[in-house]
């Protein structure tokens, strides 16, 4: 399938990463190459065959409801890389 | 014993030395800080070297207690920087440690640091780092694998004597093959997760690399088991693998996938995992060949399933909660695109694009959906084969070790030499990476035993048959400093 600097382009954007014009062209094509490759996949029928996304059965986990402290916001917030004491901070969002 | 000598031993036989009191847990750590500081400038395998403080570990917690180790650099360790080999968790230092970690110094292990891996373990040969490459000590112009570069190469050099790695599609495995040491994946939910940042959850496990299997039986020991933390941890009993282990290999049945035989694998490679056959069956197991065709879809089924579980995982850096922030954006969106373009290294962006394709509109069906499936017929000829055998015998790479930047070019070349590997990960199985001999040009070359799930004990009862009757796994290559 032709993947093109436009399909590249949305995929960016929905991934929040933005490529300059020469890695966008460089990109388009390896995609291209990569996603020929997994059409190899088509050649194995399976019409039949449910998706399988757990290779366990997958069940309930459930653990006693029982109330325990959270971490300490201070320790949280001392990673972020522009926190204010109380919160991260980040551009007005919302106006 | 000089402090050479010390590096030459498995970690049990350390163990033993520091409970007789023969080695000091300061001279063992000693030994290991001076082989770090002789070889990390040319091996590149730290990210962060750590130290203890003395004493130490109480020796009687476990086999393994005050023997010194380390962690991959994406298993969350309290107060010490965790990196992921990436440039966006910039000095992030997690406010927890990983239950692996937790469990693991209980123990008494005695952490070095942390080990360097491809950015997010995302690649085969630990060069998508943003620290730089790590080097092969068999050969310092060639790749030591990946993603877990570092800690095969670590164990290889004889700096520390076992070390903690994720393996998502081989990343233990893989490395262990091309650094001539013993490595581990467990069964999918054998080990919890927590703490081990994701790169794609439904195939991500944890494991040991170390010079033998009975290392790695000692360290599992350890690490496996529930854990409320991981609703994927599966609850079984801890480990009694050490105490069971056996060389004893008759009654057990072993096929040898012929698939995995085909074009595309070293002639040298296919010798030595055949011929470690004829060692298992010395020890009493029967070797038959079998077909297994459903491998040769595996590494399109894993490089969809995996990129597109990374494509979500990977969305959480975004320069707010933690790490390295761009700067110069103007609003929130902004900031996201910024610091995630300006974080992300090219392999990650590659797959973060590759999930994020698979996962959109109108292609979803024909690429994730059809992975999945394809992945339950993966499953169920493994189901099969295990009906009829207890291991079972593969390469773990087409090739020795690369020379480094030969990779880098084409990554579906890169992804193709997962061949042997991933499809373990897509049935969630044990399988380990032992060594079975060495090419021509001196690079080791590793043989895979795959087991049925939670057969963690056959996987490693027929790898520590296969070392008492050989010793590869004791060779230690001279880095040339």
């Amino acid at each position: 399938m032709k993947i093109t600097e436009e399909m590249v382009d949305y995929v960016s954007a929905l991934a929040r990463l933005k490529l300059a014009d020469e890695e966008r062209s460089a990109m388009a094509a390896e995609l291209e190459h990569i996603l020929e490759y997994m059409e190899m996949l088509g050649g194995l029928d399976t019409h039949d065959i449910a998706p399988m996304s757990h290779i366990f059965p997958v069940r309930n986990v459930l653990r006693a409801d029982v109330a325990a402290p959270s971490m300490d916001r201070a320790v949280l917030l001392s990673g972020a890389p522009v926190p204010d004491g109380e919160a991260f901070l980040v551009p007005k969002a919302v106006d | 014993m000089t402090m050479m000598s010390l590096c030459r031993l498995t970690a049990l036989e350390l163990a033993g030395k520091l409970c007789a009191g023969e080695v000091t847990q300061r001279e063992a750590v000693e030994a290991a800080s001076a082989r770090i500081a002789a070889t990390q400038g040319t091996l590149n395998t730290f990210i962060t070297p750590d130290g203890p403080a003395f004493p130490a570990a109480d020796l009687s917690a476990s086999p393994l207690a005050g023997v010194p180790m380390a962690y991959k650099d994406n298993i969350s360790t309290r107060g010490v920087k965790t990196t992921c080999a990436s440039k966006i968790l910039g000095d992030f230092q997690p406010p927890y440690d990983a239950t692996a970690v937790e469990r693991l110094s209980a123990a008494g292990a005695v952490s070095m640091g942390k080990l360097n891996m491809d950015e997010f373990a995302m690649g085969s040969t630990s060069e998508t780092s943003w620290y730089g490459s790590v080097r092969n000590p068999w050969d310092t112009g060639r790749a030591a694998g990946g993603s877990s570069g570092g800690a095969a190469a670590a164990v290889a050099a004889g700096q520390v004597w076992y070390a903690i790695a994720s393996d998502t599609g081989g990343s233990i495995r893989q490395p262990a093959a091309h650094c001539g040491v013993t490595g581990m994946k467990p069964t999918y939910g054998a080990v919890s997760r927590y703490g081990l940042i994701a790169y794609a959850s439904s195939l991500d496990q944890l494991g040991p690399i170390a010079r033998s299997a009975a290392d790695c039986a000692a360290v599992l020991d350890v690490m496996m088991g529930g854990d409320p933390r991981d609703g994927t941890s599966l609850d079984i009993p801890a480990g009694k693998l050490l105490a069971s282990l056996s060389g004893d290999l008759r009654g057990r049945r072993v096929g040898i996938p012929a698939d995995c035989f085909g074009d595309g694998l070293d002639g040298e490679v296919s010798r030595a995992v055949l011929a470690a056959a004829e060692v298992l069956k010395g020890r009493g197991a029967q070797v038959e060949t079998f077909a297994l065709p459903a491998v040769r879809y595996a590494v399109p089924a894993y490089y969809i399933i995996a990129c597109a579980e990374a494509s979500s995982n990977l969305s959480r850096f975004d320069g707010v909660k933690y790490g390295w922030r761009a700067e110069g954006y103007g609003d929130l969106n902004d900031l996201y695109c910024a610091t995630r373009t300006g974080g992300f290294g090219r392999e990650v962006k590659r797959r973060i694009l590759l999930g994020t394709f698979v996962l959109s509109a109108g292609y979803y069906d024909a690429y994730y959906k059809k992975a999945l499936q394809v992945k339950a017929v993966i499953k169920r000829a493994f189901d099969e084969a295990f009906e009829k055998y207890d291991l079972l015998l593969t390469p773990v790479t087409p090739a020795t070790a690369p020379r480094l930047g030969e990779s880098l070019s084409d990554p579906l070349k890169m992804y193709l030499g997962d061949v042997y590997t991933v499809s373990v990960n897509l049935a969630g199985l044990p399988a380990a990476s032992m060594p079975c001999g060495f090419d021509a040009q001196g690079l080791p070359i590793g043989a895979q035993l795959i087991g049925p799930a939670l057969g963690e004990q056959a996987v490693l009862d027929g790898a520590h048959a296969f070392q008492l009757d050989t010793d590869y796994h004791r060779r230690m290559p001279e880095v040339t400093l």
